[in-house]
């Protein structure tokens, strides 16, 4: 009984269009209309300024903690531009670019980051779930909807982002193998931004991409540059229409990096160099995308400035409107709200409680 | 009107529910070809093919949270877990998505989710195969945690639980799901969750159990009442969580003599709650310690000692007892 050798055919791929030096490969390019590259552009500029207001804000002491997720928006941007607005995304915390893409408010984004529960509704147009937080968890919520859309006989797909560590939990094995072996339309994005807090990527695992894990559960997979916009948008636009098509799931690893800080409650000089750092903004995704605009005569200098200037009011705008809104926010009550259809007397009588000793307090305890 | 065991009463509210609402969709290990392990599912893929009732892989967290995503987009899935000693890796989804996703998108989802799950002793099984753990899942904000006592009420609940728009976990005695036969209608009867219900009137003391525990309490109860000529009202609490406490706080206003029967771990069991609510809510009128009859606060046995872990009959008309003489 000799040994012999298992053939396994597939191989993972490594996809790069747009270098980062800005060298294009125009047979890979996707080919997308002017006015969806300049959204692309708007959308990838508004998060990243948004971002770095989020800091300030936080450091201010206006907002609580938060995830940033500047250096990752041509991964999770370009994967979400694929999607039509039927289709559904399934974030973790860290896709700020994609959220605002699918029609989040900034307003929603510093409501929830202010700590009030009203900054996670998500209305009826967004076929998006809220954020998870615990790693990974929600990658199994995307097989089930990608599930129930096949079962309800549409084209429509679901797609999930999680991150490199997100890779070790077990609903991440799992939920690739459910949509396996059910074949379902669902399409997983691995922002893999080579740090889960101070842990790196080669302690998540041996393997030497995350992409080739698609093969144990023989599902597609690839790697891709997740810098850059355009091999990201072409890698999930395949699998999208690979999904719609009955074709099943796919895993993409966008290979980024988290420029900032993992929430501003960390400090990454506890475990990654300066010179990593900076390795890695001179891979920065936004000024790439700029620079191929530019090239393709989309984006001036002058265009750029605007652009600047219209997200900054955008921005100004959305944090007054916000600190506004916050003011009518105030009712204590609301705790209480949205955990069940319908409120058990137990939770009644708590609710009650509540009213009572905020009366004791001749209603001090209100705040806005 | 058929007489039919646990098994198959809860094998009729899934079938009619499934031919009434094409959303219904069953799922978990051995739940198709096999019929399940108990054979509650038996019949159903025959009858609505392997779409609807699906044989999925060896995977609690996943049956749980791709459920959990087919409940937000639309169907109600009905998950198997094969045993309570397994629910725990599907606990984290329940803890952290199907309780919350209501909540975490302000009413723009819901979570019409049920997972069953034989629960207790009395089966003579391997271990993990025979907790009684419910006060875990009680404690979760946003789950209702139903046990059924018998066939009837098993069906009803169940019809229920599946049209409930928020999550339910629903623990099946596995003691009783051949242990006896009851009248179920053909046509259909559901039973509110949240409500508890009087299973015996009576005047004398009361005596709160549910599920597998409430036939050796109604039996005890028929012993005092032979005995001594004592009535005990028997509440049976249908559901756990959410706890409706007005019909126990009305007994034990009428009788002052309040014993919780569960074969759950006593210290921080449901009993604790129990007996929380009496002392809030009718302090004045006990006339004795409200008593615990429960399991011992240690890994359920073997089954060789599971009867001395167990309440049964003789542990529960002792208590009575003792109520019954405090001055």
């Amino acid at each position: 009984m000799p040994r012999t050798p298992i053939e396994i055919p597939e191989s993972i791929e490594y996809l790069s269009v747009l270098d980062e030096t800005g060298r294009l490969d125009r047979d890979l390019e996707p080919r997308l209309e002017e006015g969806l590259l300049l959204r692309l552009h708007r959308t990838m500029l508004l998060a990243r300024r948004f971002d770095e207001r989020l800091l300030s804000l936080q450091r201010q002491g206006r907002i609580g903690t938060f995830p940033p997720s500047s250096g990752q928006e041509a991964a999770h941007l370009g994967a979400a531009a694929a999607l039509s607005p039927e289709d559904w995304m399934v974030p973790a915390f860290r896709e700020l670019a994609a959220e605002i893409w699918r029609g989040r408010t900034l307003e929603s984004v510093l409501l929830y980051n202010a700590g009030f529960n009203e900054g996670g509704h998500i209305p009826p147009e967004r076929n998006d779930l809220p954020i998870a937080i615990p790693v990974g968890s929600q990658i199994l919520h995307a097989a089930g909807i990608a599930w129930a859309l096949r079962h309800r006989r549409t084209d429509r797909v679901a797609m999930v982002f999680f991150g490199d560590g997100a890779t070790s939990q077990g609903d991440f094995h799992e939920g690739l193998n459910f949509a396996g072996v059910f074949s379902l339309p669902a399409i997983f994005v691995c922002q893999n931004n080579q740090w889960a807090i101070s842990v790196p990527r080669a302690r998540q695992t041996r393997s030497r991409t995350l992409a080739q894990k698609a093969l144990a559960y023989g599902i597609h997979g690839i790697q891709v540059d997740g810098n850059d916009l355009l091999a990201v948008y072409a890698a999930a636009a395949e699998a999208v229409g690979r999904a719609r098509a009955g074709g099943g799931p796919t895993l993409i690893e966008c290979v980024t990096y988290r420029l900032a800080v993992h929430t501003t409650a960390d400090d990454p000089r506890r475990y990654r160099t300066e010179e990593e750092v900076e390795s890695w903004r001179r891979r920065d995704p936004l000024p790439r995308f700029q620079k191929y605009l530019a090239d393709k005569g989309l984006l001036s200098e002058e265009g750029v400035r605007a652009a600047e200037e219209e997200v900054a009011r955008e921005i100004q705008q959305a944090v007054e409107r916000a600190e506004e809104a916050i003011k009518a926010l105030g009712d204590p009550l609301d705790l209480f709200e949205h955990l069940w259809a319908e409120m058990p007397p137990t939770l009644r009588e708590q609710r009650e409680e509540l009213i009572a000793a905020l009366a004791a307090r001749g209603g001090e305890e209100t705040h806005g | 009107m058929a007489k039919l065991n646990l098994v198959q009463a809860l094998n009729l509210a899934l079938r009619q529910e499934m031919e009434r609402d094409d959303r219904v969709i069953v799922l978990g290990e051995d739940v198709g070809r096999d019929g399940g392990v108990f054979r509650v599912t038996e019949g159903l893929i025959e009858r609505f093919g392997e779409e609807r009732v699906v044989d999925t892989p060896l995977a609690e967290s996943a049956i749980v949270g791709t459920a959990i995503g087919m409940a937000v987009a639309g169907l109600r899935p009905v998950c198997e877990i094969q045993f309570d000693g397994f629910t725990y890796y599907g606990m984290h989804q329940i803890e952290a998505h199907a309780t919350r996703l209501r909540w975490r998108s302000r009413g723009r989802f819901h979570v019409p989710l049920v997972v069953r799950a034989p629960y207790g002793g009395g089966v003579r099984a391997l271990e993990h195969h025979s907790e009684s753990r419910e006060a875990l899942w009680a404690h979760l904000p946003g789950l209702k945690t139903v046990i059924p006592s018998g066939p009837r009420n098993a069906r009803a609940l169940l019809l229920s639980a599946i049209r409930d728009p928020d999550p339910v976990l629903f623990f099946e005695p596995k003691a009783l799901y051949r242990a006896f036969r009851e009248e179920v209608p053909e046509e259909e009867e559901t039973l509110p969750l949240g409500r508890s219900r009087i299973a015996r009137e009576g005047g004398d003391l009361t005596l709160v159990a549910y599920g597998a525990m409430l036939r050796p309490t109604l039996e005890a109860a028929e012993e005092l009442s032979r005995q001594r000529g004592a009535e005990a009202e028997v509440i049976d609490l249908l559901t756990i969580s959410p706890l409706d406490d007005t019909l126990l706080v009305a007994s034990a206003r009428k009788t002052g003599r309040v014993a919780v029967v569960h074969e759950a771990p006593r210290s921080f069991g449901p009993g604790a709650e129990i007996v929380a609510r009496l002392v809030e809510k009718a302090f004045y009128h006990l006339e004795a310690p409200v008593a615990r009859v429960t399991g011992y606060d240690v890994i359920i046995p073997l089954f060789r000692r599971e009867a001395y872990y167990l309440p049964d009959v003789p542990r529960i008309v002792q208590a009575a007892r003792r109520l019954l003489e405090a001055p």
